[in-house]
């Protein structure tokens, strides 16, 4: 027998053996391909709950920071004091769902250099991990402000620096509260985001960048660049006829002035009352699609601008408007006999989807932040700032590992024209469309907004774009105020609806700069 | 014979040494603060360890030095990980006092059961009422009333307020039967031969053992579902067929009735059929039913060759990972250097039971050594090679080292019988009859044996 109990022991052994090689497979030579394996949730564990910095308002009010928890699988949770308030901005730091926001773009910074000890040994040896804080340009105040006027109502607030690009304020509602979907606490993050995916008005959207509507009447502001630019027109002349609507060529549909209203007059008045048919005259029969085109894309359009948040979207501006017809559009006679040399402006296929656009209608769409932009360029002498929300981003040294680039993104028009507009914009104010923005001893300017959703006139996009400041030469702030279209509430209009936001605003502004 | 007692003494303070060091490490890593409890935790640790060597000095003075020190590191570690994994799961904060407790009685029927068996000879009488006891204790989680299933398996009894698994003790009792058994009939067994081509095959009515351990491990793989169970008892039958009569031909038929069964068994019932294609693609589907083992394969990854250190893992991610899994554990936390010391730690156990076979004389004695090594390697391979994916995952404790009462206390009675097989290996022989080879146990005799 034991002959045969030697060869169980040889067996067992060569069993063992086998066991071994195995581990040896598992545990060295297969490791990495293991611990990188796209099924192994460890790393996203130990990412999950790995320090993190914090995410700060311009104040040094903690946006986002991680506190550390006693037990559980992780050893961090990410909180986010001021709950919705700057969900635009900071996103969240889901442990299923990944981040968004701040939180996804700085991930890597603010994740830092990982010491390899760990909580416990850490403390006892003192070594530190270097992670980094993101320093943002935006206003609590302000957001506050954004917050409370617009309430309950469906919309977005922009508030920006026109000179440097600084995002001071960036709300939209429905917003969301990125603490729950940020839980250690796999069950609650999983039902708050099935709740907010759900939720058909889209909360987790980020409306201010990343979702497009019509501009309506404060796309004018980019026509009247383009005219004033392009020299075929003046402030002051020509003189557009008063009337209630204008029919673009080759159709007998008529572009109606809001309200069916009659307006008229110079550019000046165009915009200060906001006429359509004018404005659509001068865009067809002076100004035409290149031009409209090119200047619009000048302010931004058809590009993403370079704000580095995730997932921000172009704003659209179209250009076909169909084929050339070999002829020129034929000039009204009251305009011809205003201007000595008309510019020759080519007949195509579709004037009307021109006249359209001019007015920031037919397939225009822009977000939010884009529209702040051309407030922007106004008050800025034309140069398109490049926005930002983050002003600089420091780790635990101290070192600076970003700092924001102050360089215009673009310009979108002459120094010259920008002054002629921030005088036209100032005259919506004084004596136009948005009256309600008249504060004593700041020089404002504005241009509201009606944008009509297909073809219900009774459900309107409101919208205002504004810039004010202690000097007109050089305005110290730029907002954009969108308050969306709402079959509830019908046709709201920019000046009645838009623009009180934006003095809120403008009050918590002002506010703030005087303390 | 006492330079033997004392370097168990020296074994046992090593393994009483590592025990404590892991246990303060495991506290350092999580809390960074050397656990309050450390002095009264060695001291328990150190007196049970004690009390059951001295009853060996006084009981089997002669007997192998290695197993006890062995059981008794395995048995310390296993508590470690279960104490440190109860800061991580829920509802496992009475597990490390219910394993300490479990301990304490695991020591007292190893001290009681080399008391009550001055003589492995003694237990050879009780043939038949081992081979009842055996099978009363395999069915009884099916009786209804005491029957529980946990888990998808039928292996639990519950008698008042005690719940435990008879299949644990069951595997003793049966060892003892078949090793009876096969001292008193393994001549018969050799002899009477039907050739199938250049085989012989034995006679069919003494393949009855080979059958009736089939039968039973296919009435433990079917009614309980305890995969791991029924494949220990089948193998370690056959294999003690195999060494009993030394006729290759029962080991072919052993895989083939295995084989035949198996593959019976992976077509009617699922959950064969679902461990077997696990085993042949975990990854197929990683977060449902290769869960389990993906996860100790990444926990076991992570480890790498020295492991994350006691406390600073994440085994916890593991389901069952104080049971089945505890191998893969201490693989993440100890490393490569852990995990394969676990496996030179039965290795060494096993080889130790074996050189007891080798070294005692009468059949029975020699059988029943041999079915209890067999018994302690083999069920340590299919749960390790569970876990690692050599073979088929089938839930079964780690011995010593799982949490688990039946399972410990049944161990520490089969380590108790080891040890006393041993002292009488060791002892001379009581016949007059000069045998050949040295009488103090198995150092030389592996290489002699003819």
């Amino acid at each position: 027998m034991n002959r045969q109990i030697v060869r169980l022991g040889v067996g067992l052994m060569a069993a063992y053996f086998v066991l071994f090689v195995q581990l040896n497979n598992i545990q060295m030579f297969g490791a990495d391909e293991l611990n990188t394996h796209p099924d192994n949730s460890r790393p996203l564990v130990a990412n999950f709950g790995a320090p993190r910095g914090e995410i700060r308002a311009a104040d040094g009010t903690v946006l986002a920071r991680s506190v550390e928890l006693e037990d559980g699988a992780f050893a961090r949770q990410r909180e986010y004091p001021t709950g919705e308030l700057f969900a635009e901005a900071t996103g969240f730091f889901s442990f299923n769902a990944g981040a968004d926001g701040l939180e996804r773009t700085w991930d890597d910074e603010l994740r830092g250099e990982q010491n390899e000890l760990a909580d416990g040994l850490r403390e006892l040896l003192g070594g530190e991990s270097t992670t980094a804080d993101v320093e943002t340009t935006l206003s609590v105040a302000l957001q506050e402000a954004a917050r409370a006027s617009l309430g309950e109502r469906r919309g977005s607030v922009v508030a920006l620096d026109p000179q440097s690009g600084a995002i001071l304020s960036m709300w939209s509602w429905p917003s969301y509260d990125p603490n729950p979907l940020s839980s250690v606490s796999t069950a609650e993050a999983d039902a708050a985001r099935r709740a907010l995916l759900s939720d058909e008005r889209k909360p987790l959207l980020p409306r201010t960048t990343r979702e497009l509507f019509f501009p309506g009447s404060t796309f004018k502001v980019v026509t009247a660049a383009a005219a004033l630019d392009a020299g075929v027109v003046e402030l002051d002349t020509p003189v557009f006829a008063n009337v209630t609507e204008y029919v673009p060529p080759l159709t007998t549909n008529p572009l109606g002035n809001f309200g069916g209203s009659n307006c008229g007059g110079p550019l000046r008045d165009l915009i200060r009352r906001s006429c359509n048919a004018g404005t659509a005259q001068l865009a067809v029969e002076l100004l035409g699609a290149d031009e409209l085109v090119d200047t619009a894309r000048d302010f931004g359009f058809d590009a993403v601008p370079p704000l580095r948040l995730p997932d921000v979207v172009a704003s659209q501006m179209p250009d076909d408007f169909g084929a050339d017809l070999g002829t020129d559009v034929e000039l009204a006679p009251d305009l011809a006999a205003q201007i000595d040399n008309p510019p020759e402006v080519p007949l195509t296929d579709d004037m009307p989807s021109l006249a359209q656009t001019s007015i920031g209608q037919f397939d225009v769409k822009a977000t939010p932040l884009q529209m702040a932009l051309v407030a922007a360029a106004v008050a800025n002498d034309g140069e398109v700032p490049r926005p930002h929300v983050v002003k600089r981003v420091v780790d635990s040294e101290g070192s600076v590992l970003h700092e924001a680039d102050l360089d215009p993104w673009k310009r979108a028009m002459s120094r010259q024209t920008s002054e002629q507009l921030r005088e036209a914009m100032v005259g919506v104010v004084a004596d136009g469309t948005a009256k309600v923005l008249q504060v004593p001893g700041l020089v404002v300017g504005a241009k509201t907004g009606t944008a009509e959703i297909g073809t219900n006139i009774e459900s309107t996009h409101a919208w205002v774009i504004v810039f004010a400041g202690d000097d007109i030469e050089r305005p110290d702030i730029a907002i954009a105020v969108l308050v969306e279209a709402d079959t509830a509430t019908g046709e709201q209009t920019g000046g009645r609806v838009a623009a009180p936001i934006a003095l809120d605003v403008l009050s918590a502004w002002q506010a703030e700069r005087g303390k | 014979m006492r330079s033997r007692r004392n370097h168990e003494l020296a074994l046992l303070a090593v393994a009483a040494g590592i025990t404590a060091g892991a246990y303060a490490l495991a506290s350092l890593g999580r809390t960074a603060s050397i656990p309050a409890d450390l002095l009264p935790f060695l001291g328990v640790v150190f007196g049970l360890l004690l009390l059951a060597h001295l009853v060996i000095r006084r009981v089997a003075p002669q007997a192998d030095p290695t197993i006890l020190p062995i059981v008794a590191l395995l048995n310390g570690l296993g508590y470690v990980f279960i104490a440190r994994l109860s800061n991580d799961i829920s509802d496992a904060s009475s597990l490390p006092g219910q394993q300490a407790t479990w301990t304490a009685v695991g020591v007292a029927a190893f001290t009681a059961t080399l008391i009550a068996v001055p003589r492995i000879k003694v237990l050879d009488k009780y043939r038949y009422l081992a081979a009842i006891t055996g099978l009363v204790l395999l069915v009884m989680p099916l009786l209804p009333v005491i029957g529980r299933e946990f888990n998808g398996a039928r292996i639990w009894v519950s008698i008042g307020p005690i719940n435990f698994q008879p299949g644990e003790f069951a595997k003793l009792a049966l060892a003892v039967f078949v090793a009876s058994y096969l001292a008193e009939k393994r001549e018969i067994l050799q002899e009477g031969r039907v050739n199938i081509g250049p085989l012989d095959f034995p006679e069919p009515k003494h393949l009855a053992p080979v059958l009736l351990a089939w039968g039973a491990s296919l009435v433990v793989m079917v009614a309980e579902k305890d995969l791991g169970s029924s494949l220990l008892i089948f193998l370690v039958v056959v294999v003690m067929l195999w060494v009993a009569t030394a006729r290759f031909s029962y080991l072919l038929t052993g895989a083939g009735l295995f084989i035949a069964g198996s593959w019976v068994a992976s077509k009617q019932f699922g959950h064969v059929q679902d461990r077997l294609d696990i085993w042949l693609d975990p990854f197929s589907d990683p977060n449902g039913k290769g869960f389990q083992p993906v996860e100790a394969s990444f926990a076991l990854a992570n480890g790498g060759l020295t492991g994350t250190g006691p406390g600073r893992g994440e085994p916890y991610r593991i389901p069952e990972v104080e049971t089945d899994f505890i191998f893969a554990a201490i693989g993440e936390e100890l490393g490569l250097v852990g995990s394969v010391g676990i496996l030179v730690a039965f290795v060494v156990m096993v080889t130790s039971g074996l050189r007891i076979a080798i070294g005692t004389r009468d059949d029975f004695g020699k059988l029943l050594a041999t079915a209890l090594s067999a018994l302690l390697g083999i069920q340590a391979f299919i749960i390790i090679g569970g876990v690692i994916r050599v073979v088929p995952l089938t839930g079964i404790t780690l011995p010593f080292v799982s949490y688990g009462g039946s399972s410990l206390v049944a161990n520490y009675v089969l380590v108790a019988l080891l040890i006393r097989i041993s002292q009488d290996g060791a002892r001379r022989p009581d016949i007059g009859i000069e045998l050949d080879g040295p009488a103090q146990g198995g150092d030389t005799e592996m290489a002699g044996v003819t």
